[in-house]
């Protein structure tokens, strides 16, 4: 073993002895506001020109919903989080009709089952804890409830996201959330389906994340855009 | 007078940025395949930042955040540290990329690591990680398309954000052909990109363990920030039991607000994308009752010379980058040369300071003369990198070294190496013509009357008459002519 | 230190009465005739100009290869031969960017700080001057013409120099300019650059010809005479081989001629 604490002590003097350099204020800087009926837009338009597809749906029905997207495209097996309000609906809905996509619980230790999460679901159905305006950003904060591997491994991800919890900018997010004080495991941004322009500047989608994602919007009945901020 | 001397014009030295430059530009595909990569950036990016007062307000941010890391760096690294340490990320410390490679063994042995996936970093290439693990039985595979490409084919990356840019698809899809089994060979981007998916994915199945780089440590949180569009990065860092992140010290951030604006100038500048698909944020390894995410993450801190860089104030302002590539993208020399030409991990403007202050002057001296001075990498970068003003002070140093502030001997490595007694006697008799105006008037009036009898054969001439004609002395200097004309003097 | 590298935001003066001509030791050389036209143009705007017989060279070429003491005593000899507070005029934005920008990096720990920075905020480029301090307003006697426009990248990128040129080719009425597509891309002049990278370079003007060629102007316009003797000289090398003749001038000499009735 090498002498660690040498190496971190002989680095730090090092720094320490070097001149100071005046730390300078943070100039001005605010990032972009949307007002309440283009927020929305302004979020599904970003993500659209990322090639994700959005669709604003009951919150009470989008399990019906996503039936008919993932049917069209010929899905059979979906993986989900455990214990979820999002699983519990789908179980409702899609419980019952041996014609439903197969669903699967994210139950047990990836290790337990890596082979059949890497090669043999389909689709992955995620709930987003909010979204950002500005870039077209859903925001995933993994839990055991819902596993990091879900919106990563199938080739196709489904993301749902309570219309309300979207906000203009990342900025925001973190400041008015108080992120600072309470960080995860892990948090992703998802802009979009994994995508590489590696060969020649040429975009090709579902390199090695998802091939496609799909946004549901759950609109509640009865909440209107001053429920949001 | 303004003829700029250069005692060593002429052929280029063996090994030397001007015979690499020769190769490279004699090169048409790869030409072209640069000329229409960096025009695409450059429009990409500019349509990202529409409003002129908006970009220099985030800049403006974006410079603040980093000076102000680097003038906290020590307190900060020591920050990062305490919160890793309390999240469960374990740190280690590395001064040269032998003991960085040492310690990530060290780890792989302990865990009996055979088979490693990797995202993205360019500090694992700058420590040669790859080649080093696999002399000691551990087979890393680049998980990036790019970098998975340039594997493939043995090469190093041309550019630090699109690593197999110098390629076409022609070329990819022989390389692929030949390489995978049951490839056939196509030009087909779609289903060249589903190949790599193919093979890599049951890598990343059965790899024991995941590098990565980090793009920004947040030492409030001792957070990993990590940017990607692929999704590899987070396969790396997700799906094998064991994380090991490798991080140059200067990557720093003080809080986790300083994050946002960082992300809004990182992805545009480089590849003019609003923000790549991912952005992962990793504060621990997997939690008691999570079900997936590494059980362990390790994060080696790399010097490698970067505190010698940081003891100097104005050479410190190069470890504000944040490896967007725009200096490249927009950069005249490397859009005709390529990144190979400058034979460094770090290629084009920010290479040019970094390399010679990392490898040393002696080793590297010719890269910050590959400039024009141009200053279009100064107008891009989004931290206000003033890479000119560091071409020419390394420029000093390889013929003036200056003492270091605080660690033994020069400032920068193998400064002195480029000092001749004939380059610097040109300067010297330069200095004693113009710093003198009688002399400089009688020797004006010398070159207007005779100056255009000097044969285009001598050294600096031979260099410009290549494709240029030889400059034509005027028969009157303008000295002369204001005074015909009756010009005042006073 | 920290270097200053972005355009210097100048705030215009006002008209003064006198003003420096600095001609920069390029136009004393090779383009004196440039040098002569913008001193003219601005004696035609009703100024006295004087020109300094001590004025010798800013010092660039020395401070660009890293040779700073022998760039600061010649930069402390302009100093000398420009002593009264009045503007100091400069027909090029490489020159004027090295005083303007770079002397007071040059001087920033030295004895003559006080002076360096006095004297570079004294300092303007030709055509920003003629614009904005000027407001100078040409008539065109010459026959129609199109031209093309080089912006060399330290009048751009350290003057902060974009529109003026532009703006002063635009209002000669029978001047058509035509923007070349790699406006703000470098000739590849760089000083010791083109000797240094000899292979680079000439790559580099080959493509700047190219796109001033493209742009189908009979005539192309520059403010910075490095430039000019790079594309001009690759231009002369090449002779018709790479199209139709293209005239190359600085600014000063083309505003004069356009706007001279005589």
């Amino acid at each position: 073993m090498h002498d660690s604490s040498g190496t971190r002590a002989r680095i730090l003097s090092r720094l320490r002895a070097a001149p100071p350099s005046p730390a300078p204020a943070l100039p001005d800087w605010r990032a972009p506001r949307f007002d309440a009926p283009t927020r929305l837009d302004r979020f599904r338009t970003m993500l659209e020109a990322m090639k994700a597809e959005v669709h604003e749906v009951d919150a009470a029905d989008w399990p019906r919903r996503l039936r008919t997207l993932l049917d069209n495209r010929g899905v059979r097996a979906v993986v989900h989080g455990d214990g979820s309000d999002a699983a519990r609906q789908l179980g409702e809905a899609w419980g019952a009709d041996p014609q439903a996509p197969r669903l699967v619980a994210y139950d047990r230790a990836v290790e337990q089952w890596k082979g059949e999460l890497v090669h043999g679901v389909d689709a992955g159905v995620t709930l987003a804890i909010g979204g950002i305006a500005e870039t077209g950003t859903l925001i995933l904060w993994p839990t055991a409830a819902e596993p990091r591997l879900m919106s990563l491994l199938p080739p196709i991800h489904v993301a749902l996201v309570e219309e309300d919890t979207i906000r203009d900018s990342f900025a925001e997010v973190v400041r008015e959330q108080g992120w600072a004080g309470r960080m995860p495991t892990n948090v992703v941004l998802v802009s979009g389906p994994s995508k590489t322009a590696d060969i020649e500047q040429t975009l090709a989608f579902g390199v090695h994340g998802p091939k496609e994602l799909i946004v549901l919007v759950l609109k509640r009945a009865g909440r209107t855009y001053a429920a949001a901020g | 007078m303004t003829v700029d001397a250069q005692p060593d014009a002429g052929a280029p030295k063996a090994g030397s940025f001007a015979e690499r430059a020769h190769l490279a530009l004699n090169d048409k595909p790869l030409r072209a395949n640069f000329r229409r990569a960096m025009d695409g950036l450059m429009a990409k990016r500019a349509a990202q930042f529409p409003d002129a007062a908006d970009l220099a307000a985030l800049r403006a941010r974006g410079a603040a955040i980093k000076e102000r890391a680097l003038a906290r760096l020590p307190d900060l690294l020591e920050q990062l540290e305490a919160r890793c340490a309390e999240n469960g990320i374990r740190v280690h410390w590395a001064e040269t990329t032998d003991e960085a490679n040492r310690i990530v063994l060290g780890i792989f042995r302990e865990h009996g690591v055979k088979t490693v996936v990797k995202g993205k970093s360019m500090v694992s290439e700058e420590m040669h990680l790859n080649a080093f693990l696999g002399e000691h039985g551990i087979q890393a595979i680049e998980s990036d398309l790019g970098e998975y490409i340039i594997q493939l084919a043995g090469e190093m990356p041309s550019h630090i954000v699109m690593p197999c840019i110098h390629k076409n698809k022609g070329q990819i899809g022989a390389l692929f052909a030949e390489h995978i089994e049951g490839q056939r060979y196509t030009e087909d981007v779609d289903e060249l990109t589903a190949a790599a998916r193919r093979v890599l994915r049951d890598r990343f199945a059965e790899a024991d363990a995941g590098i990565s780089g980090v793009n920004f440590a947040v030492a409030e949180t001792g957070t990993l920030v990590l940017v990607e569009n692929e999704g590899n990065g987070r396969l790396s860092t997700t799906l094998p039991p064991l994380h090991v992140a490798v991080m140059g010290i200067e990557k720093l951030v003080e809080t986790l607000d300083d994050i946002p604006p960082l992300l809004a100038l990182l992805p545009r500048s480089a590849t003019g994308q609003p923000i790549t698909t991912y952005v992962n944020m990793i504060t621990s390894p997997r939690c008691e009752g999570e079900k997936d995410g590494p059980r362990e993450v390790h994060l080696v801190l790399l010097d490698n010379g970067r505190t010698r860089v940081y003891a100097d104030p104005e050479l410190r302002e190069t470890l504000r980058c944040i490896r967007c590539g725009a200096c490249m993208n927009h950069c005249p020399v490397y859009a005709r040369v390529g990144g190979h030409t400058y034979d460094a991990v770090y290629p084009g403007p920010i290479g040019k300071i970094l390399t010679p202050q990392i490898a040393g002057l002696d080793v590297a001296g010719d890269l910050p003369h590959a400039s024009s001075l141009c200053n279009a990498c100064v107008e891009v970068c989004p931290v206000k990198i003033p890479i000119a003003d560091i071409l020419v002070r390394l420029r000093r140093e390889a013929v003036r070294p200056s003492a270091s502030n605080s660690v033994q001997g020069a400032a920068v490595k193998g400064a002195g190496d480029g000092w001749t007694l004939s380059e610097s006697s040109v300067w010297a008799g330069w200095k004693w013509l113009h710093a003198n105006p009688a002399l400089y008037r009688l020797g004006a009036r010398a070159l207007a009357l005779a100056g255009n009898l000097i044969p285009a054969g001598v050294p600096p001439l031979k260099a410009w008459t290549s494709v240029r004609s030889k400059p034509k002395f005027a028969p009157r200097t303008l000295h002369q002519l204001a005074r015909d004309k009756g010009f005042d003097d006073a | 230190m920290s270097a200053i590298s972005t355009p210097s935001a100048a705030v215009p003066p006002e008209r003064p009465e006198t003003v420096y001509f600095f001609g920069t030791c390029l136009v004393d050389l090779f383009y004196p005739q440039a040098g002569l036209a913008g001193m003219e143009l601005l004696k035609r705007q009703g100024l006295r100009v004087v020109f300094p017989q001590d004025q010798t060279c800013c010092g660039q070429p020395a401070r660009n290869c890293g040779f700073f003491e022998e760039a600061r005593a010649v930069a402390r000899a302009q100093f000398d031969a420009f002593p009264e507070p009045w503007p100091i005029v400069v027909p090029s934005g490489s020159c004027a960017g090295m005083m303007r920008v770079h002397y007071p990096q040059l001087f920033a720990d030295q004895p003559d700080r006080e002076r360096a920075e006095a004297f570079a905020a004294r300092v303007y480029e030709l055509s920003w001057f003629l614009v904005h301090v000027l407001d100078c307003k040409l008539a065109d006697h010459g026959e129609p013409v199109t031209v093309t426009w080089h912006a060399s990248c330290h009048s751009m990128r350290e003057m902060g120099v974009t529109d003026e040129p532009k703006r002063l080719l635009r209002s000669l009425a029978n001047v058509t300019l035509v923007e070349n597509p790699r406006e703000r891309e470098c000739c590849g002049f760089g000083g010791t650059f083109s000797v240094r990278q000899p292979e680079v370079s000439a790559a580099m003007v080959a493509d700047k010809i190219d796109a001033l060629r493209s742009t189908g102007a009979a005539e192309m316009v520059t403010g910075d005479c490095g430039c000019l003797m790079n594309i001009s000289g690759a231009l002369d090398r090449m002779g018709g081989k790479a199209g139709p003749p293209l005239r190359s001038r600085h600014l000063a000499e083309f505003l004069l001629e356009r706007s001279d009735d005589r």
